[in-house]
């Protein structure tokens, strides 16, 4: 019993610090990668006592983002508008950077492995219902930036605040659709579960991952996702040239942080999302539980190195999304609101429906076809 | 479900509740009723019911409180400094209590012995039994919920949708103006 608190307290510790860290090295990404893409040199100046460059070792920024930003945020001056509601302008920040981190609670990092007669889900929380579970975090999410924007006793952050709030739940109905698709072709809600059936592969080569069955749902969530994030192009709550900076307008230091922190997490957790539907969670490509297996070769592999090689491969495939993401970011110039709206209401709304009235109707029929 | 989770979420659902009611400013209401509605989901998937309570919180708390926020910000309701209702109000709102608490103390005091749990089947609250009930047993009754929800929407927005008299019409796409 304790031990299986310890196991559980662990993980739990383990996954919310690595998606901390992971949303804190997107910033230093997002700056050396917007950088490349520019043809710019980046964050390249901040060190401690120049030890590195006397090793003659290149300043990749890490100092500037890593430590110098933080640092800087984190001292700055508290502020609070005059007429602003205290309590509420503290609790927004909060308010959405928890939903998004509970989020990742349900989310499979790697297979079940026996560990001295424990059997270990590598899954902070096992809850059978991990895809209902993922929708209600998103949907609480809504109102840190909504009170935030509210609390800030500023035209231009509730202005910000009201964008925010309408764009979220109008992207999430298309994240909804698409999940419910996914969720009809798999038969369960259960994360894990839609990970393990990954595994294996068509044809003798071709691996068994969601984008081959639901391409139209991956479309789907990768941009309902990206919306969620509120990131250029859909960065219209936080549209410098109209709304100074949206919702977070009078924030200042640790809570500006929050807000920033929320964003970066909400990248990874699109990430996440898209990697569990749709390439295979930790499922690595021909990889089974006994090692490698292509046609007629194997290599066997111990027990213990498969299931590092799959939450291995877990997080590069977040890696190359999170990465895409900010790839997207730096090359699409912002859609009109209207443009927003009418994607998302007259363009995936009505695909996702449909997406999930074919799915249902070939579901039902291979079923039909397989008595 | 552990006694402590209950009375930990019994007692955070009431004071929120008591919250909805006694605050002046709309928003603190709002904020308090997401959390009563949040402790109620809690109270669901403590009592295994996971898709209700899920569902609750999706629905509720993700769409539903969505639009009390807008509501509250596009009218522009600002916290009430002065308490509402004359003396006629307050009698019948006094009469009112008074019998919803004699109602729940006679109820207490008659259901005392029986409150023990019921037993459930195995997958009880689960997604699956819960569509089989929706699309088997209670079919008709779903489908015609949902035929009346539809005709609601749709009346609503015709009802809503603004109808310009045909004189205030600007020049339309691609007519040309004189």
């Amino acid at each position: 019993m304790a031990i299986d608190l310890l196991i559980g307290a662990v993980k739990a510790i383990v996954i919310l610090l690595l998606v901390l860290n992971l949303s804190a090295v997107l910033l230093w990404f997002e700056r050396k990668g917007s950088a490349l893409i520019q043809d710019r040199v980046g964050a390249n100046r901040a060190n401690i006592f120049g030890v590195g460059q006397r090793l003659g070792m290149p300043n990749l920024g890490l100092m500037n983002t890593l430590m110098a930003d933080p640092l800087k945020l984190f001292t700055k001056e508290d502020f609070v508008p005059d007429g602003a509601d205290r309590f509420l302008h503290s609790l927004g920040p909060f308010l959405a950077l928890f939903p998004v981190l509970i989020a990742f609670a349900v989310v499979p990092i790697g297979d079940t492995f026996e560990l001295g007669g424990h059997t270990v889900q590598l899954q902070a929380a096992t809850i059978n219902a991990g895809a209902l579970y993922i929708l209600a975090t998103i949907g609480i999410g809504v109102y840190g930036v909504a009170i935030g924007g509210w609390a800030s006793n500023n035209r231009w952050a509730l202005l910000g605040g009201v964008r925010a709030t309408a764009q979220m739940i109008s992207y999430e109905i298309a994240m909804g659709l698409a999940i419910i698709s996914i969720v009809i072709t798999y038969g369960t809600l259960d994360l894990q579960s839609i990970v393990q059936q990954q595994g294996g592969v068509w044809f003798g080569w071709l691996p068994c991952w969601g984008i081959f069955l639901q391409p139209v749902a991956f479309i789907m969530l990768l941009t309902a996702g990206m919306a969620e994030s509120k990131r250029v192009p859909f960065d219209l709550p936080e549209g410098e040239s109209e709304l100074i900076a949206g919702y977070f307008t009078e924030y200042s230091g640790g809570k500006q942080a929050a807000f920033m922190l929320t964003d970066f997490a909400e990248v990874v957790l699109a990430a996440v999302l898209v990697t569990l539907f749709f390439f295979g969670g930790w499922q690595v490509p021909w990889l089974y539980s006994d090692g490698f297996h292509f046609g007629a070769h194997s290599l066997l592999l111990p027990r213990a190195l498969v299931v590092i090689l799959g939450v291995v491969a877990f997080w590069i495939k977040v890696v190359a999304f999170c990465w895409l993401q900010i790839l997207i970011r730096w090359t699409m110039p912002r859609f009109r609101y209207d443009q927003l709206m009418t994607l998302g209401w007259k363009g995936l709304v009505p695909l996702g429906l449909l997406n999930v009235l074919v799915t249902a109707f070939v579901v039902v029929l291979a079923s039909g076809a397989a008595h | 479900m552990p006694v402590g989770v209950f009375i930990f979420l019994g007692v955070v659902a009431i004071i929120s509740s008591l919250g909805v009611v006694l605050q002046r400013s709309p928003i603190h209401c709002l904020l308090a009723l997401i959390m009563t509605l949040v402790s109620i989901g809690a109270l669901f998937l403590a009592l295994d019911a996971v898709t209700v309570g899920f569902l609750q919180i999706i629905v509720y708390v993700g769409a539903i409180m969505v639009l009390f926020l807008f509501v509250i910000w596009l009218l522009n309701l600002q916290a009430d400094e002065a308490p509402t209702g004359g003396l006629g109000l307050k009698f019948f709102a006094t009469i009112a209590v008074a019998a919803m608490a004699a109602e729940l103390f006679i109820f207490f005091s008659k259901t005392r012995g029986a409150m023990e749990a019921a037993n459930v089947a195995p997958g009880y609250g689960s997604i699956d039994s819960l569509a089989q009930s929706l699309f088997g047993q209670y079919l008709m009754a779903f489908e015609s919920t949902s035929i009346l929800l539809l005709v609601a929407v749709i009346g609503a927005v015709a009802i809503a949708r603004r109808t310009i008299p045909q004189r205030e019409r600007g020049p339309t796409k691609g007519t040309p103006t004189r």
